[in-house]
């Protein structure tokens, strides 16, 4: 008997386990009918997961916790039986504040250090002249990108959301956000910061590699009881998604899934944007040419598997960007949410 | 408390939130705001200080919002997403319908939930109104085939009006299709036999 499963997604490279269960025939091969539905917002995949609109939904790590906890608001308890990703995003400035950048720093730009430095010094001359400080973007509040922002900046002692204003941008309007002015930088996942250098108004700063490795990102999740309530569902398109990764692993597949990424009812881009990035070809702008960073983004079973311990670095992160006042049972119940159990030889 | 709460509307769609606008006028509320594009959904909320807002769900600028949960200082009064625990079948009927709402400032669960009932079902009734536009408009197109296909066989088979009518009603009937499909293939081959 075929299942029907609905699944919210948004437009992201990051989805792409979940597009390739359901395009390249792996759910029904599990006997599942997958209706995939994009979404244009975190909260919608939240809500619509919390009063079952949907079976599963492409999420943030960090925002799964949040709503298990009832942080900001809503409190919707989810579970993670698999994560969708690892690492995969970046951080893009304007050209124009590139440019800046690049004067201010010293030493190589690569260094995250270094471009942190050139940050801040940017930041002390803008407020000495007495111009409004700048805006990053991040796509979501709970999120890695927030976080990693946070980590990056830290590293010359500045403080999001003092010394630099913070906004929540939906990854597809960030390119907008950027060309208008209304931030100076974001950080997202692929293919946006892509998209802002394609587009002529953004340069890469850093892959988000570059700041932190195996980085948790992009999770499945499911209404906290549906894991027990609903086991055979969970497996079945957990077994599915294992099946997309190992297809989505063969570099000789690339352009096939890159197609499929494409898609009018997926992310709806060109795939000669969306190719580059699985490639790990990574274009710069500001004049530079592309960057092949190793392993830019993980879809292979190893990244897969949903880690308590990822938890930990998201409390830390939700308590750094000072959304939380951790209490003693926070990390019991965020750790929760993280269920290897359900990962082929996963038992935590 | 203010005698009369300022509600902030904000769709893409006019007609809908001209709907959703009178709907909360009959309903006896007065003080309302609508705005369309959302880019700059924060500083809206700074300028007009509404004590809810009620938001489309295909509004990018959810999360934007979501986010003000947490900073409350970009606005003087905090935000919180009306979420009432106890009341799950109002929550649910919400998101199905489409339709999100905020309440600002610690606004009591009471004066909210007629704004609620309020935006449910005028998000509902322009949903449907949508669909029997549609319906009325596939009608019309289904009509129009008929029509086309009748036309062909009328000319083919030197029929009359009537009896072309009746034997693409009895075609159908005996291969159990609809009288649009069978209007439908009697168009396209007389397109590729023309």
């Amino acid at each position: 008997m075929t299942l029907h499963l609905r699944v919210g997604f948004m437009p992201l490279v990051d989805c792409a386990l979940v597009v390739l269960a359901k395009d390249e025939g792996f759910a029904e091969a599990e006997g599942l009918n997958l209706e995939l539905v994009r979404e244009v917002s975190w909260s919608n995949l939240r809500d619509k997961l919390n009063v079952r609109l949907f079976d599963a939904a492409h999420m943030l790590g960090p925002a799964a916790i949040a709503a298990t906890l009832g942080v900001g608001g809503v409190r919707a308890p989810m579970a993670v039986p698999l994560a969708l990703n690892l690492d995969g995003a970046a951080i893009t400035v304007s050209v124009r504040r590139y440019e800046e950048l690049a004067r201010l720093a010293d030493g190589d730009m690569a260094d995250t250090t270094v471009s942190a430095r050139a940050l801040a010094a940017m930041v002390a001359r803008r407020k000495a002249s007495g111009l409004p400080p700048l805006t990053f973007a991040a796509v979501f509040g709970f999120s890695s990108h927030t976080y990693l922002l946070c980590e990056w900046l830290a590293k010359s002692g500045l403080v999001l959301g003092t010394d630099i204003r913070f906004e929540v941008v939906p990854p597809p309007q960030t390119v907008e956000a950027l060309t208008s002015g209304r931030v100076d930088g974001f950080c997202a996942g692929a293919p946006w910061n892509a998209a802002a250098v394609s587009a002529g108004v953004g340069a890469m700063v850093h892959s988000s590699t570059d700041l932190r490795r195996n980085c948790t990102d992009k999770v499945l999740a499911w209404q906290a009881d549906d894991l027990e309530r609903r086991p055979a569902a969970v497996r079945k398109l957990t077994a599915a998604i294992l099946r997309a990764s190992d297809w989505a692993c063969d570099p000789a597949n690339i352009p096939r899934f890159a197609r499929h990424l494409s898609a009018h009812d997926r992310l709806a881009l060109p795939v000669d944007l969306l190719e580059p990035v699985l490639h790990f070809n990574l274009v710069q702008g500001a004049g530079r040419p592309p960057r092949q960073v190793e392993r830019f983004i993980r879809f292979d079973r190893a990244a897969l598997r949903p880690e308590p311990a990822h938890a930990d670095w998201i409390l830390a992160g939700m308590e750094r960007a000072g959304q939380i006042v951790r209490t003693p049972d926070m990390s019991e119940q965020a750790r929760a949410v993280f269920r290897p159990a359900y990962f082929p030889g996963g038992d935590d | 408390m203010r005698p009369d709460l300022k509600i902030l509307i904000v769709d893409a769609n006019p007609v809908r939130a001209a709907i959703i606008d009178e709907g909360l006028r009959e309903a006896g509320f007065t003080d309302l705001v609508r705005i369309g594009a959302t880019h700059g959904l924060v500083a809206a909320i700074e300028t007009h200080d509404p004590d809810v807002v009620v938001i489309d769900l295909e509004d990018p600028s959810r999360d934007a919002l979501a986010d003000m949960f947490l900073v409350s200082r970009h606005v003087k009064r905090p935000i919180t997403m009306f979420v009432d625990q106890s009341d799950s079948a109002s929550i649910e009927a919400a998101v199905e319908a489409g339709v999100s709402a905020y309440i600002v400032d610690g606004l009591k669960k009471e004066r909210m939930q007629p704004i609620l009932q309020t935006c449910i079902s005028r998000f509902n009734a322009f949903r449907k109104l949508r669909e029997e536009l549609d319906e009325a408009r596939s009608q019309l197109e289904e009509r129009k085939l008929v029509d086309r296909a009748k036309g062909i066989v009328m000319r083919m088979k030197n029929l009359s009006e009537d009896e072309a009518y009746a034997l693409l009603r009895r075609t159908a009937m005996n291969d159990k299709r609809k009288l649009v499909d069978i209007a439908r293939s009697i168009i396209t081959a007389a397109e590729v036999l023309k």
